[in-house]
Parts: C-alpha cells; sequence; structure tokens
C-alpha cells in the first residue's frame, strides 16, 4: 500500500476532535547539554491519552521514553531544555511553576518506577511511608490516614496487609514492595499513574500479577496509566493504544488491536520481529536489522532509523511527517510496510479499528 | 533416566547436587540454611543445548555455579565428559575448565575496563598456554571474526568504546577462544535491547552449529529459552519440577508450575497481531530457606491435594525423555484430552481478573 501525504487525516494526534484529552502531548522537545554536546533526548513527541486509557510507549532504551515522562512531572535535572506542549485536563504542564507543579505532582499524575529498592525508604516502616504520602496530598489526621494506608496497601493486594504495615522494606519480596510502591503512588488519588518499566525487574509471575492489579485500578478506579516498556508483548495484552518511540519521536501510534496487525512503520516492524516469541519454533533463526540506535547528541538527519532501513531511498533524508494515515493510525514513514499476506487483514483480534477512543 | 546414545559418554552428568548457604534467617536467628539446590539431576548430550528457567530464586544460577565448581555444591556428582569434577584437585579442575566456559549477564562488568579488546580476547589463549604470539594473535582476529566484530575496527577499542552488545561479542569471543564443548550462559542477553539480543542470539545459533558447542542457557525468560534450546529444564524453589524436549515442554507442560510460568507470558501472535492476557497463578513463592513440606509448589499449585503436602513427588519419566516431579502431573496421560496450556487461545478482553472485590478509592 502506498500513502500519499494528502491522503493525511490529521497532522498530530493530539488534534483529533471530540471529547477533550486526559493527556495531550505536542511536538515535546528535550535537549540537555553534556560535555559540551547537545543530547537530543526527545525530539517532537506526539500522543494523545483519555481518561481511564492505557498507553504503551515502546522503544529500546535511550529512546526517550523515560526523559518524556518525567517532564510531565517535573522531574528533570535544570540542564534540561524542554519546548512543546504536554496538557493535563487543559493545563499547561511545560513552563509551569515549580511550586504549582509540585502541588500537582502525585495528585493529578503519579510515577512508579522500576526499581522499587529505590523508590522506598529502607529505614522506614511500610506503614509510615504510606501514611505520610496520604497525609501529604489531603492533611487530614494520623490515625484516619493509618486506616486509609492499610485500605491502599489491601486495594493493591498486599498479602497480610495489616502486618506488612509494621514491616521495613527489606522484609518484602520485589514484587510485594513494587505493590507497596503502587500504593503510595495511589495516595493522591491521581488521574493518571506512569508506570515506568514497573514490571522489567520482575518474575514473569510476579510482572503479570502487577499488570492485572494496575489494569485493576485503570478500569475501577477510572484511572489512566502510560506504561513505559520494551516489551511489545506485554503493550499488546494490556494497553488500549501504543506509541513507538525511536530516537526521542514517535514513529507509530494506534490502538493495540491494529497496530500489531498491521505494522506501517519498518522500524516498528524490525521489533516484532526480533522478539522472541512462545509462538516461534526452536532454533528458528531471528529476522535482524543490523546497527545500533543513533547517539542521541547525532542524530541523522532526515528518517533517523534510514542506517538500519532496508526500505529507505533518497527521500528518506528528508525527515517524514507523523502523521494520521489510516483512521486512528499514524506513523513516520516515506515507505510504510503492507500487510503480510498471510495476515489478519482486520480478522480475529486485529479487529478493534478505528479512531481513538 | 534417559540414557544418551549407547556407548557414548554424555557431555554433563549432574547426579543429586545439593547446594545449601548457611544464612540469618528471620528475626536474626542463626543457624538458618537456604536450600538453593536440593537433588538436582540431568543429563546433557554432546551439541545439545539445555534451557534452563525459573523464577527468580529458583536455584538456576546457584545450579550453573555448581557444575563449574565455584564453589563446590554440597554432595552430589558432576560429570564432565566422563570425569567427576567434584573429586578434582586444583589444577585438575582448571584443566577440565577449559572445555567448560561461562558468559554472564553484564557485558561490562565481566571485562576489565582498561584492557585492550585484542588483550581480553587473548587472555584466555595465554592462560591456557598458547605459547607463540604470533598464532595468538592470528587466533584473535580469527575469534573477533567469528563473533561478528570486525578486528581492524575493535582490536585496539577498550570495552568503555563499545555498546552492550558488542561487549557480548567480546565475552562470547573469550569464552569459544579454547574450543570448549560446553558454554554455561546466566541470562547472557538479558540487559540487552531487543535488536540487539536477537542479533546475539542468532549469533550463538551459528556458533553452535559450526562449533558444535552445547549451551547449558539460563533464563528467565521462557520465549527466549525455547528459542535456543532442545531441551528444557524448569527450576522451582532449588528442585527440577520438570524436563523434557522444549517444543514439546512448551505445547504439553506436565507440571503445573511449568503451566503456571507459561499462562504468565504476554502472548502475541507474530503474523496476526493477536494479543493474550497472561493469567498469572496468585501468591508468593514460598522461602527457600523455610521450603513447604511434601511438594514445594503446594502452596501456589490449584491441583495441590493432602498426598501433595505429605510426600515430595519424584521426579519421574512420563513420556520419553520427558520427566516432571508431581504427583498429579497435568495432560497424562498424552490423550486425556485437550493441553492445558495457552497456545493459541486469544483471551485479550476477557482476561481473568479473579475476585475483583469491590475496589474504590478509600
Ligand atoms: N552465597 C549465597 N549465600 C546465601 N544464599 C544464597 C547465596 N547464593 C544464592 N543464595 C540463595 O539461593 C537461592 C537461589 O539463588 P540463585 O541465585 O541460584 O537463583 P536464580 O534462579 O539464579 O535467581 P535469578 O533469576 O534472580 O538470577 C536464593 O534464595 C538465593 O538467595
Ligand atoms: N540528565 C541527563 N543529562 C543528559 N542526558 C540525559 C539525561 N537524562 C537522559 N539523558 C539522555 O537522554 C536520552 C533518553 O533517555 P531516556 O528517556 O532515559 O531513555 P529510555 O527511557 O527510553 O531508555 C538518552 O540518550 C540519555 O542518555
Ligand atoms: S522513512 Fe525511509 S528510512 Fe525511515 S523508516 Fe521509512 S523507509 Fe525507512
Ligand atoms: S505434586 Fe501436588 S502440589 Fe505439587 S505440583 Fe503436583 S499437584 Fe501441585
Ligand atoms: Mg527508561
Ligand atoms: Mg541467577
Amino acid at each position: 500500500m502506498t500513502v500519499e501525504r494528502d491522503e493525511v487525516l490529521t497532522a498530530d494526534p493530539a488534534e483529533r476532535a471530540g471529547a477533550a484529552a486526559l493527556l495531550e502531548i505536542r511536538d515535546l522537545r528535550i535537549r540537555f547539554t553534556r560535555g559540551g554536546r547537545r543530547v537530543h533526548a526527545v525530539n517532537g513527541l506526539s500522543y494523545r491519552l483519555d481518561a481511564g486509557q492505557m498507553l504503551a510507549i515502546i522503544g529500546e532504551s535511550g529512546s526517550g521514553k523515560s526523559v518524556s515522562a518525567r517532564a510531565l512531572l517535573g522531574l528533570l535535572p535544570s540542564s534540561a531544555e524542554v519546548s512543546g506542549s504536554a496538557r493535563f485536563e487543559g493545563a499547561e504542564l511545560i513552563g509551569m511553576p515549580e511550586r504549582e507543579i509540585r502541588r500537582r505532582r502525585g495528585r493529578d499524575i503519579a510515577m512508579v518506577f522500576q526499581d522499587p529498592a529505590r523508590s522506598l525508604n529502607p529505614t522506614m516502616r511500610i506503614g509510615a511511608q504510606i501514611t505520610e504520602a496520604i497525609r501529604a496530598h489531603s492533611g487530614i489526621g494520623r490515625k484516619e490516614a493509618g486506616e486509609r494506608a492499610v485500605e491502599l496497601l489491601k486495594l493493591v493486594r498486599l498479602p497480610a496487609a495489616e502486618r506488612r504495615f509494621h514491616e521495613y522494606p527489606h522484609q518484602l519480596s520485589g514484587g510485594m514492595r513494587q505493590r507497596v510502591v503502587i500504593a503510595i503512588a495511589l495516595a493522591g488519588e491521581p488521574r493518571l499513574l506512569i508506570a515506568d518499566e514497573a514490571t522489567t525487574a520482575l518474575d514473569v509471575t510476579t510482572q503479570a500479577q502487577i499488570m492485572q492489579l494496575l489494569v485493576e485500578l485503570q478500569e475501577r478506579l477510572g484511572m489512566a496509566v502510560v506504561m513505559i516498556s520494551h516489551d511489545l508483548g506485554l503493550a499488546a495484552s494490556y494497553a488500549q493504544h501504543v506509541v513507538v518511540m525511536y530516537a526521542g519521536r514517535a514513529v507509530e501510534y494506534a490502538s493495540a488491536g491494529r497496530l500489531f496487525g498491521h505494522v506501517r512503520m519498518p522500524y516498528t516492524r524490525a521489533l516484532l520481529g526480533a522478539v522472541p516469541l512462545l509462538e516461534r519454533e526452536p532454533h528458528a533463526p531471528l529476522p535482524v536489522i543490523s546497527g545500533q540506535p543513533p547517539d542521541p547528541a547525532a542524530i541523522p538527519k532526515g528518517c533517523a532509523f534510514r542506517p538500519r532501513c532496508a526500505s529507505a531511498t533518497g527521500r528518506c533524508e528528508q525527515a517524514p511527517p507523523f502523521s494520521e494515515h489510516e483512521p486512528g493510525h499514524w506513523w513516520a514513514c516515506w515507505h510504510p510496510a503492507e500487510d503480510p499476506p498471510g495476515g489478519s487483514g482486520g480478522g480475529g483480534g486485529g479487529g478493534e479499528d478505528g479512531a481513538t477512543r | 533416566m534417559t540414557e544418551t546414545r549407547a556407548g557414548d559418554t554424555p557431555l554433563l552428568e549432574v547426579c543429586d547436587i545439593v547446594q545449601e548457604f548457611a544464612v540469618r534467617g528471620p528475626g536474626g536467628v542463626k543457624g538458618a540454611v537456604v536450600h538453593a539446590v536440593s537433588d538436582v539431576s540431568f543429563q546433557m548430550g554432546r551439541g545439545e543445548t539445555l534451557g534452563v528457567v525459573g523464577e527468580t530464586g529458583s536455584g538456576k544460577s546457584t545450579l550453573a555455579r555448581s557444575i563449574i565448581q565455584a564453589p563446590r555444591p554440597k554432595s552430589g556428582e558432576v560429570r564432565f565428559l566422563g570425569t567427576d569434577l567434584m573429586r578434582l584437585r586444583r589444577k585438575a579442575l582448571v584443566e577440565a575448565r577449559r572445555d567448560m566456559q561461562m558468559v554472564y549477564q553484564d557485558p561490562f562488568g565481566s571485562l576489565n575496563p582498561r584492557w585492550r579488546i585484542a588483550d581480553l580476547v587473548e587472555e584466555p589463549l595465554l592462560g591456557y598456554g598458547v605459547r607463540s604470539a604470533a598464532r595468538r594473535r592470528e587466533r584473535v582476529r580469527e575469534l573477533l571474526d567469528l563473533v561478528g566484530l570486525d578486528p581492524g575496527v575493535f582490536a585496539g577499542r577498550r570495552p568503555y568504546e563499545l555498546s552492550g552488545g558488542q561487549c557480548q561479542r567480546v565475552a562470547i569471543a573469550r569464552a569459544i577462544a579454547l574450543n570448549p564443548a560446553l558454554i554455561v550462559c546466566d541470562e547472557a542477553v538479558a540487559s540487552l535491547d531487543v535488536l540487539i539480543q536477537a542479533q546475539v542470539l542468532n549469533l550463538f545459533e551459528r556458533l553452535r552449529s559450526e562449533l558444535g558447542l552445547s549451551y547449558l542457557f539460563i533464563s528467565h525468560d521462557l520465549a527466549l529459552v525455547k528459542q535456543i534450546s532442545d531441551r528444557v529444564a524448569v527450576m522451582h524453589l532449588g528442585q527440577l519440577a520438570e524436563i523434557g524436549p522444549s517444543e514439546e515442554l512448551y505445547r504439553r507442560p506436565m507440571h503445573p508450575y511449568t503451566a503456571a510460568l507459561l499462562d504468565s507470558i504476554p502472548g502475541l501472535d507474530p503474523v496476526t497481531g493477536e494479543a493474550r492476557r497472561p493469567t498469572p497463578p496468585q501468591g508468593e513463592p514460598p522461602s527457600p530457606i523455610d521450603p513447604p513440606s511434601g511438594c514445594r509448589f503446594r502452596t501456589r499449585c490449584p491441583l495441590a491435594q493432602a498426598r501433595c503436602a505429605e510426600e515430595r513427588p519424584a521426579l519421574r519419566e512420563l513420556a520419553p525423555g520427558h520427566q516432571v516431579a508431581c504427583h498429579f502431573p497435568l495432560n497424562f496421560p498424552l490423550d486425556a484430552g485437550p493441553a492445558a496450556t495457552t497456545g493459541t487461545a486469544a483471551r485479550r478482553t476477557d482476561a481473568g481478573l479473579t475476585d475483583p472485590g469491590d475496589i474504590s478509592f478509600p
């Protein structure tokens, strides 16, 4: 399939008509200066997330996933230069005064990181840490906050919550610690939870339990979730929408059901081909592409994927725009791939087409 | 026990290995013991790749270290190419280990940052007495070529000038330098990004067929292990739960723990893009300090019965080359109805929220 530029429906996923989004990121750019060199960590990222939905941000390490998320909470070092727009319920987060953003942190948007051990204070009991978080947000009394803390620990399904309340982080397993970290993140009743590789360090069994918990919280509390991951299988199974990032840019965006059956961007296709999946036979060679992601201090002109792309032509020396080429499906590529002959073509579970809800 | 081709010594025979560590127990009490590996036995044939999977703390790394005698296990037997490594003294052990190399997870940490790549790859050759400097230099070039690093570009660099995937290639070049028969890979590709990981996995496969290597391939990623292994061993809390041909073990897991692990990984059909949501077992793995009586999986097993608390299930061969330690195995006898594993079912939308309870903000 060849898609001409004039078929483009909208230039920007954040510009879709309809109900106001919970979060709208538009052309977000983040630069650092390191050792006299400009590091272009995020180079024009756009996506939109509606209330109560789960969005996955996928990409290799260094593609700008964490930096773009931290920017929303004002958690970047002062050396970072941030431009573009990030609106949360209409309020512009980029350039918001530090006091205001700190007041909103945890209350609008909360974040959970990969390493639960580092998010917790090792010298403080679990209960005290959650109680403190609750009081920081609501200013209620210690006793009432303590009761809420136990309820939160039950909400995240920490086994024996009352007993654990009095324990220290080192007495808990990695999975239990991550539940506690999530409980703390929920203390401010955020409308958006960002989980940055929150299950990457965990076992498959624990990972699935934590993801199940996030879905449960998302569905029952109406909380939106941004899950940052490099695991395509995880994104496909849990998220409603997926953004694929490469070298600081969004390169493909669609509903999960749509995306994985109709991959357009060669980079996404390469990622999908390289994942070992249970569905493959033992010893089947993995289709590989050569090379490495570009140095963020020296991103090539035009399409950043060009040096590794088998479909590249002279045209790719111009940067392809990131636009909606098919309903609900954005990508940035001059030569998008077609559906494979044996593919679903909309059959099976790939039929969740259409506009972003 | 399965016998590899008659008359042919197996590559590796592991018999009843036990490894335990003295630690402080709950509340700092002295005298607690971590049962890291308890009576593990298996064999590997020459040229065969055995994958080892299991949750964190199940004893995979301890098993690997016990095999290479670092440290020596408490008891058991490890026969490598017919020699019992447990009986070997220092020098003889060093000599035997020449045929058995390790590749670890951390690509940077395992290489001395001050050395040039050429020196790093030359080191094992020196250690095992390849005298001629010219011969060593030639071999270094050969090895770098084999692992896909252009010697002209990389020989003079140092580890910090390499990416993670390139460092792992250097570690692999070191491991194959002395033509070993077995390479033990402990999470060897776990820290690499998926595209680089695929390159390194393909390198492992190529070296296997070109050099006739065997791998003991440890990973917590079941799909990755399936990719590379002829047979797979599933470890649970220091014991072998199941071991068998990979294709069959994934298609028809007989141990409820294997089935639970398989049900915990997200599925994604590479052609249709259909996804499957995991349905993990509930509950926490028990402590290796005080493992449950009988079957160590019984506290999380949906099939557990009274017998499972009383009697430890022995590893039994239930199909050719397929052994299982369970009193009430799944998919057995083999014609007992449809496979219990996940495989193809698309459960993306209705994935189980067991006992939703009533959840609301407090
Ligand atoms: N030197 C040691 N002293 C005390 N306990 C140890 C020691 N080495 C390992 N253990 C314990 O033995 C058990 C098995 O550990 P091991 O590292 O072999 O697990 P693993 O399967 O490799 O886990 P992972 O997937 O996290 O690497 C664990 O309970 C671990 O804490
Ligand atoms: N404080 C910082 N100073 C300079 N560069 C940074 C800083 N934080 C992140 N970067 C760089 O920005 C890029 C994107 O990083 P990150 O968002 O953490 O990637 P990801 O989360 O996708 O792995 C990387 O090249 C990283 O090295
Ligand atoms: S724009 Fe060109 S180089 Fe970039 S992904 Fe598409 S085909 Fe490849
Ligand atoms: S022996 Fe019993 S508890 Fe153990 S796996 Fe089998 S059925 Fe489950
Ligand atoms: Mg990150
Ligand atoms: Mg280990």
